[in-house]
Formats: structure tokens, C-alpha cells, sequence
């Protein structure tokens, strides 16, 4: 990974639905390491950006690189580094928590599967019930699968899309310490969130879109819950009036 | 990425093992189908039954071909699993590949056990030519899932969900219908392969011409 | 990107079918005339057989009519330029219109001279399902509220059915040609005025055609720009 290059840069992501402007001209870069927080309110264009970045929605215009080179010219290897979670589970009910990893492991051509597999089910405590269908899973434990199927290929950037909605407390530790161990490993995280409450403490840098334009764009580190609201406070209002 | 192809079957194979939603609701429908149709031959002689017959069939197979294809994009909607397979490294045609074999799978299983009861309950038989028929059979199913697995992605994705799959499918899937109840009236009437030659070309022009375009444009319908 | 949605870009099309008008002003009559009182009458099927003309006109405009929503269709998705949608959707509403003339007029045709109004014959039966699957191509557009998502699905909906129109048309050619039908009377050999008053028509309907492309695709435009502005003036 060239040093210079930011792990994500943006220039002029552009998204219309129709006559809907979802992103406008959106440019910012992420560097290797960082833990984004990507705060907005709804509609503001959070999960759309998301969404270009996972390769799951084509901009109407506008440059994506990754790593310095353009994501979507060679989508696999994109697809292969991204790590992805939204509040759908991405699971298939009637297959076993363990058949669900092994599926989305060999389309990932994960070699060491089964380890990567135990252990990834091992970290979010569902081991035991490896052979159970996902259909009588309880809905926190369908989404520690789903953190677990996220992880499983070892992403370097790690997309959450309001990943704290709807989570239990145990649920959201866990993803508290992924997090925290992502960023200890280097990886990039890049999540959103209207939610103002983030006790992460690991946030490095924090991004604020408004009705599709980035207007906070700022790096620093143990930003507290106090902070992002004085943050959104001054930028989301201001821009409303 | 033909081993993903073959392992986005199996997930529905495996699934379908479990639940059994898509075969029995296919297999029951098609068979309704086939009594549904005798009190509407009630009155008709025996010959015009036997001439109307793979006719009659491949109605059924077409429209519970329509319900097994709603079946099978709904699964994927579920969790919104389609987008994890969006998210994997697999080209968009092979997601288009791995659902459509899927689908044709499901179609030729309940194809084959709805052939020997309707031979039964109409006193029929199939077992002269029974290869060419089998023949028929794939090329004909391979058609209809070729077209339904794209459009019922499609469908899905509007307002109207599965109700639009069968006013998109059905004219498209003309040439299939025509072909398959040609050929097979005049296989169950002992013509060999050789004279209809035309009509098994049309056939593999049709799925060939089909699978190639659907797999080329599945990205679109995936993408938003 | 206000400019991007005011501005006009396919003007090509546009500002040359606008001139369309003033020959069409003059066709019509011509061709009227030319039908009814300068072509002869046939000698077995008398007037009836002049509505041929409008009949076949109507038939070629909208296979060339399908034939444009197919190079709509591809150019969106290659392009992914909101006018190419645009384009196939206007031909698409078009080519369904001269289907529908086609499958009324073939009928009111059929009737005095067959003794019934339809026959599965091969031209009506492949027109038949044609118009179908493009009533399927629009029923799809009204059912798809986002426009970009709207403007994919057609677009591959609408490939997908134009290369079904030739195998249609080849197999039900085929299955009909086994089984007994009428027989179309007039087909092989045309006077030589008959033959002429038959170009002019075709011409008349196929400029028509062009001008109503070029006038939907206005509408089209007009009808964007509206609600853009209707969103603006709102967002104020």
C-alpha cells in the first residue's frame, strides 16, 4: 500500500435519484488506520455514500479511489477488502450459522476457512450453536452472526451503516471492541450514525453531511459524546436556517 | 467462478431440502392445474385430449414455473441477502448463473414427478421417445428459467412485486411455449428427433441468446 | 446542475422533427387522395382492401418503433444518460400506438374478407404478442417510481424483449404455416399506382412517427424541468 495515497478518496461523488440530489459534489479522504464517524441526519445521504463506497450503487458522477487506484475498475478486489453492515442481517435463515460463514467464505475464496470460521464465531460466542439454523436464532444473536460473517475475509475498510441501531447491550459491546480492535490492527472503519450518543472512544476523524454536501470535515482524536453534539449542533442547525 | 456459481446452487439446494416451500407450492399448483383442466375437457372426445395434452402440460409448468421464480427472489430478500452477494468479490453474471440453474433445477424436479401422474390421471403414455422427450423438457425449462430468473428480479424491485413477474414473462416466453408443445405432440406421437430439427434450434437459439444477454445485463437490475 | 437538468440534449432530434410538421400538414391530404382516388380499387375485395395501406404502414412504424427502444435501451445502459431512457420510453409509447392501428385495422380487414374478425394467423398473432410485451415494457415503467432505477430495468426489460420480437415472429411463422389458415388475399403482386400510394403512406406515417418521438421526448423534458422547478421554488 503506497504510503501517499489516502486509503479512500473521494472527488466529486455525485448521486441524483431523479430529481433528488442525494450527494453533491462529495469529496474527502480517509487515511489507513482512521475511525470515521459520519454523522447526518436522515436523508442526508449517509447510506448512500455507504453504498458507493461497498460498490452496491454507482454514482451518477464522480471519482472513487481506493488505495490509488479506481475502485470500480477492478470491482472484485475492491469487493474482496470491504466489510459491510447494515441493519439487514445479510443471512439466509434456513441454513445453520456455520453453513451461512462456510457460503460466504468460498465466495470470498477464503483458503483456511474452517479456522477463520471458528475463530470468527468464537469471537461473537456463537461456537457452540454453529449447527443451529439462523431461523431460530434471537435477534441479537442473527446480528453477532452478522458481525461475524463482516469480519470473516479480514476486511481492511469496514463500512457500518447505522451498525448500533437496534443492537442489545451485548451486541453492541462486541462491536465496540471489534471496532477498537480494528482500529488497534489498522484497519479503516468508516460508520455513520444520527445517533449522538457514540461512547466509542477510538473516533480519529469525524465527517457531517447536510442534505448531500460534507459541511464538518475534521481529524482529532477522543472526540467525546458532548463534542459530536456541539459538532453537529453548530454545523446541522446553522445549515438549516 | 464457476466454484461459486455451483455453490450459489447449492445454498438453494440446501435450503430447498429444508423448507420444501418452493417445490411443494410448485408441484401442487401445477398438479391443480392439470385437474383443474379435465372438467374443462369434460365433454371433449378422447383424440382432441391426447392432441391437447403437452399442450395442457407445459401451461402448467409455465405457471408454476412463475410461482416457484417469486419463491426463490423472495428468499434472497429476506435478510437482504442479495446485496451480501453484491458485496462478495462474484461477478453479477455469476449471481445470475448460480440462481438461474437454481430455479431451473427446481422447475425439471417438479416437471418430472407432475409428468408421471398426469400420464396416470389421463391415461397416458410417455414411455415411447421418453429420451427425446427428456430433451424437450430441458431446453424448454432451461428457457423458462433463463427469462424468469431476470425478470422476476426485475419484478421484484416494483410496485407491484410478483404480480408483475407473469405480465413480463409470459409474452417473452412465447417462443419457448411454442416450440416445447410442437415438439412435444409430435415426440409422444413417435416422430423422431430428426424431423423437427427446426424447432429444437429455435429452442437453443432462444436459451443460448437469452442466457448470454441476461448474464451481460444482470449488474442493472442488481445495481442501484 | 440546474443547467444539467434545463438544458435540452438531445436537440438534435428534436429541432429536425419539429420541421416535420409542414410536410405532414401536406402529406396527409396527399396520401388520402392517393388511397381513395388515385389507387384503383381491388377487384375482389373492392374498398375494403384500401385500408392495406394504413394497415401496412402502421405495421412497419412500429417495428422500427420496438426496433428504437432497443437502441434506446442499450445506449442508457451503456451511456447512463437520463435522455436515452427517455428516448426508448417515448418510442416504446409510440410503437404500442401504431401496434394498436394495427391490430384494430387487420380485423376490421379480416372481417369482409374472411367472414371473421380474427384469425391465429402468423402476422396477427406475432403482432399481437409484440404488442404485449411492450404493454408488459410500460406496465414495467409505471411500477418503478425512482427514476434511475426506473430507466435500468427498462432498459434491460427492453433489450431483452426487442431480441425476443425476431424469434416470436420466426416461430409463430413456423407453427402457423403447419396448421390450415385463410389465405391473404392481395399479398404478392401490387398495381403500380397501388404500389405508389403505399410508399406515400409509408412515408406519411413514418414522419408522423418521428414528429410525435420528437414532441414526447419535449413533453418528456418539460415535464422534468417542471418538477425541478417545482422543488426549487418549494425548497425556498
Amino acid at each position: 500500500m503506497p504510503e501517499s495515497a489516502p486509503h479512500v478518496g473521494l472527488t466529486d461523488i455525485h448521486k441524483s435519484f431523479g430529481h433528488f440530489t442525494a450527494l453533491d459534489r462529495v469529496a474527502c479522504s480517509v487515511a489507513s488506520g482512521e475511525v470515521v464517524a459520519l454523522f447526518g441526519r436522515n436523508g442526508a445521504g449517509k447510506t448512500t455514500l455507504l453504498k458507493i463506497l461497498a460498490l452496491l450503487m454507482r454514482p451518477t458522477s464522480g471519482d472513487y479511489q481506493l488505495q490509488g487506484e479506481s475502485a470500480r475498475r477492478r470491482p472484485d478486489r475492491t469487493r474482496a477488502q470491504i466489510g459491510f453492515i447494515s441493519h439487514s442481517t445479510y443471512l439466509y435463515a434456513d441454513l445453520t450459522a456455520f453453513e451461512n460463514l462456510n457460503f460466504f467464505g468460498t465466495l470470498y475464496d477464503l483458503s483456511d476457512r474452517e479456522d477463520r470460521i471458528q475463530r470468527a464465531l468464537n469471537d461473537v460466542k456463537l461456537w457452540d450453536r454453529r449447527n443451529e439454523r439462523v431461523r431460530g436464532f434471537s435477534r441479537g444473536m442473527q446480528q453477532r452472526l452478522s458481525l461475524a460473517r463482516t469480519f470473516l475475509h479480514n476486511p481492511s475498510l469496514l463500512l457500518l451503516d447505522e451498525p448500533y441501531t437496534g443492537l442489545d447491550p451485548i451486541a453492541t459491546d462486541m462491536l465496540d471492541r471489534l471496532i477498537e480492535r480494528c482500529q488497534g490492527e489498522g484497519r479503516t472503519v468508516i460508520l455513520t450514525t444520527h445517533n449522538l450518543d457514540l461512547r466509542l472512544r477510538v473516533v480519529s476523524h469525524v465527517l457531517v453531511l447536510e442534505k448531500g454536501n460534507v459541511v464538518f470535515d475534521e481529524r482529532g482524536t477522543g472526540f467525546s459524546p458532548k463534542q459530536f453534539t456541539e459538532i453537529f449542533r453548530a454545523h446541522v442547525d446553522e445549515a438549516d436556517e | 467462478m464457476f466454484k461459486k456459481i455451483l455453490r450459489i446452487l447449492w445454498k438453494d439446494i440446501v435450503t430447498e431440502f429444508r423448507t420444501r416451500e418452493l417445490f411443494s407450492a410448485m408441484f401442487v399448483f401445477a398438479l391443480l392445474v392439470v385437474v383443474v383442466f379435465n372438467f374443462a375437457f369434460e365433454s371433449a372426445p378422447r383424440e382432441s385430449i391426447l392432441q391437447a395434452a403437452p399442450g395442457l402440460l407445459w401451461v402448467a409448468f409455465t405457471f408454476s414455473g412463475v410461482l416457484g421464480l417469486n419463491r426463490s427472489i423472495a428468499i434472497e430478500r429476506e435478510n437482504m441477502s442479495i446485496q451480501a452477494l453484491m458485496l462478495a468479490p462474484v461477478d453479477r453474471g455469476g449471481i445470475y448463473l448460480g440462481k438461474m440453474l437454481g430455479n431451473f433445477v427446481f422447475m425439471m424436479v417438479s416437471e418430472l414427478l407432475i409428468v408421471p401422474l398426469f400420464a396416470v390421471l389421463y391415461n397416458f403414455s410417455f414411455s415411447a421417445r421418453f429420451g427425446q422427450f427428456l430433451l424437450i423438457l430441458v431446453l424448454g425449462t432451461l428457457g423458462f428459467s433463463a427469462v424468469g430468473t431476470i425478470f422476476s428480479a426485475i419484478a421484484v424491485n416494483t410496485k407491484m412485486r410478483d404480480v408483475l413477474l407473469p405480465i413480463l414473462f409470459l409474452p417473452v416466453v412465447v417462443p419457448v411455449l411454442i416450440g416445447a408443445v410442437e415438439t412435444s405432440v409430435r415426440t409422444l406421437a413417435g416422430e423422431p428427433l430428426r424431423g423437427m430439427m427446426d424447432w429444437v434450434k429455435i429452442l437453443i437459439v432462444f436459451d443460448v441468446i437469452f442466457i448470454t444477454t441476461s448474464f451481460l445485463v444482470f449488474e442493472f437490475v442488481l445495481e442501484e | 446542475m440546474d443547467q444539467a437538468i434545463l438544458q435540452v440534449p438531445n436537440p438534435m432530434l428534436i429541432k429536425i422533427t419539429r420541421n416535420f410538421f409542414y410536410p405532414l400538414v401536406i402529406l396527409f391530404p396527399v396520401s388520402l387522395y392517393m388511397v381513395f382516388v388515385y389507387a384503383p380499387e381491388e377487384e375482389t375485395m373492392g374498398i375494403v382492401q384500401k385500408i392495406f395501406y394504413y394497415h401496412v404502414s402502421a405495421g412497419w412504424v412500429f417495428l422500427l418503433a420496438f426496433g428504437l427502444v432497443f437502441l434506446g435501451s442499450v445506449a442508457f445502459l451503456i451511456t447512463q444518460r437520463q435522455v436515452w431512457d427517455t428516448f426508448a420510453a417515448s418510442s416504446a409509447e409510440l410503437g404500442v400506438v401504431f401496434c394498436s392501428i394495427s391490430l384494430t385495422t387487420g380485423p376490421i380487414w379480416a372481417k369482409p374478407v374472411w367472414g371473421i374478425w380474427w384469425t391465429w394467423d402468423a402476422r396477427l398473432t406475432s403482432t399481437l404478442v409484440e404488442w404485449l410485451i411492450y404493454v408488459a415494457y410500460l406496465m414495467l415503467r409505471a411500477n418503478v417510481p425512482e427514476p434511475t432505477k426506473r430507466a435500468n430495468l427498462s432498459a434491460v426489460f427492453g433489450i431483452l424483449g426487442a431480441l425476443d420480437v425476431p424469434i416470436v415472429y420466426f416461430s409463430i411463422r413456423w407453427w402457423r404455416t403447419q396448421h390450415p389458415q385463410p389465405v391473404m388475399g392481395g399479398g404478392g403482386y401490387l398495381d403500380p399506382q397501388m404500389r405508389l400510394a403505399f410508399y406515400v403512406c409509408l412515408l406519411t406515417f413514418t414522419l408522423l412517427y418521428f414528429f410525435m418521438l420528437g414532441r414526447r421526448i419535449e413533453l418528456a423534458q418539460a415535464q422534468e424541468t417542471l418538477t425541478s422547478l417545482k422543488r426549487r421554488w418549494a425548497r425556498k
